[in-house]
């Protein structure tokens, strides 16, 4: 901290020249931001200006570099001074391509320019060089927990990259749910038959594999650690413990079938010849050991005719049953009912289903099914009602709506339930209480389904089980990231993730394996995971200056943050993602990046000029998120698409690293009005850091008692969802908010 | 025992089988996966004219409702434009279909007696097959007095017109009601239709006893 030496380089290139004043800017640079060396060069991106550059550091003795020249997502390759502090003032972006280029406009797009410049200055000197972390761990080896097929998979592919692998099996052999199947869908060409599962393939591969060590009857007593550096307690049937070091975990815990037991309405557990998909595998398998004929359960006759009721139990409006559709069964059924055509022509089979959902190459199977003579009807099923040794199906036909439509003399119903996930813990639904201080009500515990068994075990100060979304599904960023959980380092793959069929859960297996290596390598060096992949800033933390409110552990998004026996938060650096959510919810501001502080903010917050009340050129602070809302406003530019050059933009980590002192100060500064651009938040939340979004707008909800106490309209403050596809959208809210602002009139705040 | 007492004892309460064996195409109807795109894609007026689209016939054949099948007029409405059938996602033949099936319900005997397209068919082929030669004016007479004589009448008035035009233009002659035009060789005519008759009789009675 002590020797610091500042340089600022103004690029001319891109009609930066042309369209600014760059001697004013590097006078700007010089006198406003007391910055000593200040060079502009004509094309500071191509080899001569790097070149420049890299001789100041060498000559010079420059440690922290201010670039003036285009965003800061852009030229990344040249700009890459990894051994120094850099910040980058956005002249072209931010400032040329989003203004006219009249003499109207020339005063205030200079005025913004050289706003950016002190920016930028008062930025990198609150900046140090991140040295990365020393507190890594460099263990290579992938823990998989779960030996179904997802696991099996994410074991032989692992193993195959080179890595070595601990596979968990809670029974006593490989195989999980496929491993009970009598077959499975077609994978292949033509797909008409159903096909042998493979499962006794991969079970072999995984078993004959040296680099894989089975640990069968087994489950994770305890996991402690980070990535690179897990500690994991596996305990055996026998009693005994093993202790594992592990670099990455990959949970593929599967999913079990939904309870047939809660639909007494369609005959489940009122007659043995009403089965789900998993008694009639059973039963199939059952036959193939014997002479082939499938018989039902009550009397052992051959089955002569079954029904297949698909959506049991599932996309149930009500909320009595699950919600959401499982994807699979529509095909499994149809495997099914082959079992029965297949070996006998003249047995009716017929599959009473709302939509017939075929993925993958279903259609061909489905096809194929109705060529064998499986009957399709399209109803919904209200009852099934068992009468001695057959049953009564009773429909609305939806096609010819006749509500009472029915199947008599059934042999054999099959209720096609769907999935649940098993994902151990509901941590939410354990902690929700104590936050909110209810005291564990216990009519709200039954609405969410609680399984008392934990999978990880972890000794997370957040609970033992990785966060789950809805519907008991881990969590996870649906469209960017999904094999990432909310615990960094620990990947989920399979139905525990989502609903899906076996095709599906291998290729998840596959990315989840490979997302897992990804992890433990970054982790070795220690560097983040996704989004901000290779940053090697983490939060420091200031001990003496917390006062231990566990804000910061209560909110981390991804657990990062323990708690020691004071209640001092203990950082894992390893399971960071350096959002920054810690920082934004310090109350007392003591922890920090050192690239990213709420100095390094704070300070441009107060770089910028403000002019006087008489002027009419309001200043407008933003507050973007760097995963959508800076990239928009980037795509923006390059589509010349313009806004208000009253507005002066700072990226952030995260909306939910937003310190509420950025906005206080900045009001109090005399900034007309504060905009705070994040992802959507919610149970559609499109935040790259999951949570932050969310926490960040949580917090700015309180704002308006301080806006209170300063006197100022609500107005001032503007929270905005931003997506990175609203180039059109965002900089017509800017504009459309910089008119209200001038409505409301000037900030009492100026000049003081 | 009548052929539809004999084919409904013999299917019982297979429906869907009886079509697929007895019908021409009939084998098809399994493949259908109700998407409508054949009812949408009918230029014939639906809501008014068609009591079941071909989809829901489809699936009323698999629901085994045998009596409303075969005595609906549905499928006597087709125009045999073939627009389904380019359509349909399965490749299903449904012209076809619809004629194999209105033509087994003929067969039968359950065929509605005075739907018009069924009326107008018999017609057409009794006329056609007499002398070798349609005659026009006969078989427009006898669609118009389908509905008795004072219908007959009012039909003959309303195309009075398009008859004078098209006697002016000598496309029709009055004296075609006594006798008409014919073939040269009306035994050898005679001669091969009853060959026809023969062969599709013997097939058809083949394929129900069978």
């Amino acid at each position: 901290m002590a020797d610091i030496k500042v340089a600022a380089y103004i690029c001319k290139g891109c009609g930066l020249g042309e369209r600014l004043d760059t001697d004013a800017l590097v006078k700007v640079a010089q006198k406003d931001g007391k910055v000593p060396l200040v060079k502009s060069h004509d094309f500071l991106c191509n080899a001569d200006g790097v070149a420049m550059i890299k001789n100041d550091i060498a000559n010079e003795g420059v440690t922290h570099i201010m670039i003036g020249a285009c965003s800061r997502r852009a030229k990344t390759e040249a700009f890459f001074f990894p051994e120094n502090a850099v910040a980058r003032a956005n002249l072209r972006e931010g400032v040329i391509w989003i203004r006219p280029d009249t003499d109207e406009a020339r005063e205030t797009t200079q005025d913004m320019a050289e706003d950016y410049i002190r920016m930028g200055c008062a930025e990198v000197k609150a900046m140090t060089t991140p040295e990365g972390n020393a507190n890594t761990g460099s263990n290579k080896t992938l823990l998989v927990v779960g030996g179904g097929v997802t696991g099996m998979t994410a074991a032989i592919e692992a193993s195959k990259t080179g890595y070595p692998v601990v596979l968990v099996e809670k029974s006593g052999e490989l195989g999980g749910w496929a491993g009970k199947l009598y077959k499975r869908t077609p994978v292949h060409e033509p797909f008409k038959s159903p096909a042998d599962t493979g499962v006794a393939d991969l079970a072999s591969q995984v078993m004959a594999d040296s680099n894989i060590k089975v640990y069968l009857n087994a489950t994770v007593a305890k996991t402690d650690g980070a990535p690179g550096r897990f500690v994991v307690d596996i305990a055996t049937e026998s009693g005994a413990t093993h202790t594992e070091d592990i670099g990455a975990i990959v949970q593929a815990t599967g999913f079990t079938l939904y309870d047939m037991n809660k639909l007494p309405e369609l005959g489940a557990g009122k007659s043995p010849n009403v089965v789900d998909q998993a008694g009639l595998e059973m039963l199939a398998k059952a036959a193939a050991a014997g002479d082939g004929v499938i018989r039902r359960p009550s009397d052992n006759q051959p089955v002569k005719s079954v029904v297949f009721v698909q959506c049991a139990g599932q996309r149930d409006a009500s909320g009595t049953h699950l919600s959401y559709c499982s994807g699979f069964c529509c095909n499994a059924s149809i495997k099914q009912a082959m079992y029965f055509k297949d070996a006998n022509p003249s047995i009716d089979t017929t599959i009473i289903y709302t939509d017939l959902r075929t993925p993958g190459n279903g259609e061909d199977f489905y096809r194929s099914a109705q060529e064998k003579g499986v009957i399709f009807t399209k109803g919904k099923v209200a009852e099934v009602v068992p009468n001695g040794n057959t049953s009564t199906v009773k429909f609305h036909d939806l096609i010819l709506d006749d509500k009472d439509a029915a199947e008599t003399d059934v042999d054999l119903v099959v209720l096609a339930t769907g999935q649940v996930a098993n994902s151990g813990i509901n941590i939410d639904a354990l902690t929700k209480p104590q936050v909110e201080g209810q005291g564990g009500d216990a009519a709200t515990a039954g609405t969410v389904e609680v399984k008392p068994i934990s999978i990880l075990n972890l000794t997370y100060r957040q609970g033992p089980d990785v966060p789950q979304l809805k519907q008991g599904f881990t969590d996870s960023h649906f469209i960017c990231f999904p094999y990432e959980t909310r615990r960094t380092g620990i990947y989920t793959a399979g139905p525990v993730r989502r609903p899906m069929d076996m095709t599906q859960a291998r290729e998840d297996a596959t990315g989840a394996a490979l997302k897992a290596i990804q992890a433990l390598e970054n982790a070795e060096l220690g560097r983040a995971a996704h989004p901000r992949s290779g940053d090697l800033s983490f939060p420091k933390v200031r001990l003496e200056g917390c006062t231990q409110c566990k804000r910061c552990t209560v909110e981390c998004p991804f657990g990062a943050i323990d708690e020691d026996e004071k209640r001092f938060p203990v950082f894992n650096e390893a399971r960071c993602r350096r959002c920054g959510t810690c920082m934004g919810a310090c109350p007392v501001r003591v922890i920090s990046f050192e690239n990213y502080s709420v100095n390094s903010v704070g300070a441009q917050i107060k770089a910028v000029d403000i002019p006087d009340e008489f002027s009419e050129k309001p200043r407008i602070l933003i507050l973007a998120c760097e995963n959508d809302a800076y990239p928009a406003l980037d795509m923006a530019a390059m589509n010349r698409n313009e806004y208000s050059a009253f507005v002066r933009i700072i990226p952030i980590r995260c909306l939910g690293s937003v310190n509420t002192i950025w906005v206080t100060d900045a009001l109090n500064a005399g900034y007309d009005g504060v905009m705070m651009m994040g992802c959507k938040s919610g149970d559609e939340y499109q935040c790259h850091f999951v949570k932050g979004s969310e926490l960040g707008r949580v917090r700015m909800s309180k704002i308006d008692d301080t806006l209170k106490t300063l006197n100022l309209e609500s107005e001032r403050v503007r929270d905005l969802e931003v997506a990175i596809t609203d180039i059109e959208r965002v900089p017509a809210m800017i504009n459309k908010y910089a008119e209200e602002l001038a409505a409301i009139g000037p900030s009492p705040f100026k000049g003081f | 025992m009548s052929a539809n007492t004999a084919m409904a004892e013999k299917y019982r309460n297979n429906f869907l089988k009886e079509i697929e064996e007895q019908v021409e195409m009939g084998d098809w109807v399994k493949m259908c996966m109700q998407c409508g795109v054949c009812s949408g894609s009918c230029p014939t007026n639906f809501q008014s004219a068609w009591e079941h689209p071909p989809q829901e016939l489809f699936m009323m054949i698999r629901a085994g409702r045998r009596e409303e099948v075969l005595t609906t007029t549905s499928m006597w409405n087709c125009t045999s434009c073939y627009n389904c059938i380019v359509r349909c996602p399965r490749k299903l033949p449904i012209t076809h279909i619809m004629h194999g099936i209105a033509e087994y319900a003929h067969r039968l005997g359950k065929a509605p007696k005075m739907q018009p397209t069924r009326f107008f068919s018999g017609l057409f082929w009794k006329n056609a097959t007499r002398t070798g030669r349609v005659n026009e004016l006969k078989l427009s007479m006898g669609l118009y007095f389908k509905d008795g004589f004072v219908q007959g009448i009012k039909n003959g008035m309303a195309m009075q017109s398009v008859a004078l035009g098209l006697m002016k233009a000598k496309r029709l002659s009055p004296f075609e009601l006594f006798g008409g035009h014919k073939c040269k060789d009306q035994k050898g005519i005679q001669a091969m239709l009853k060959k026809a008759y023969d062969i599709e009789r013997s097939r058809k009675a083949a394929r129900m006893a069978g």
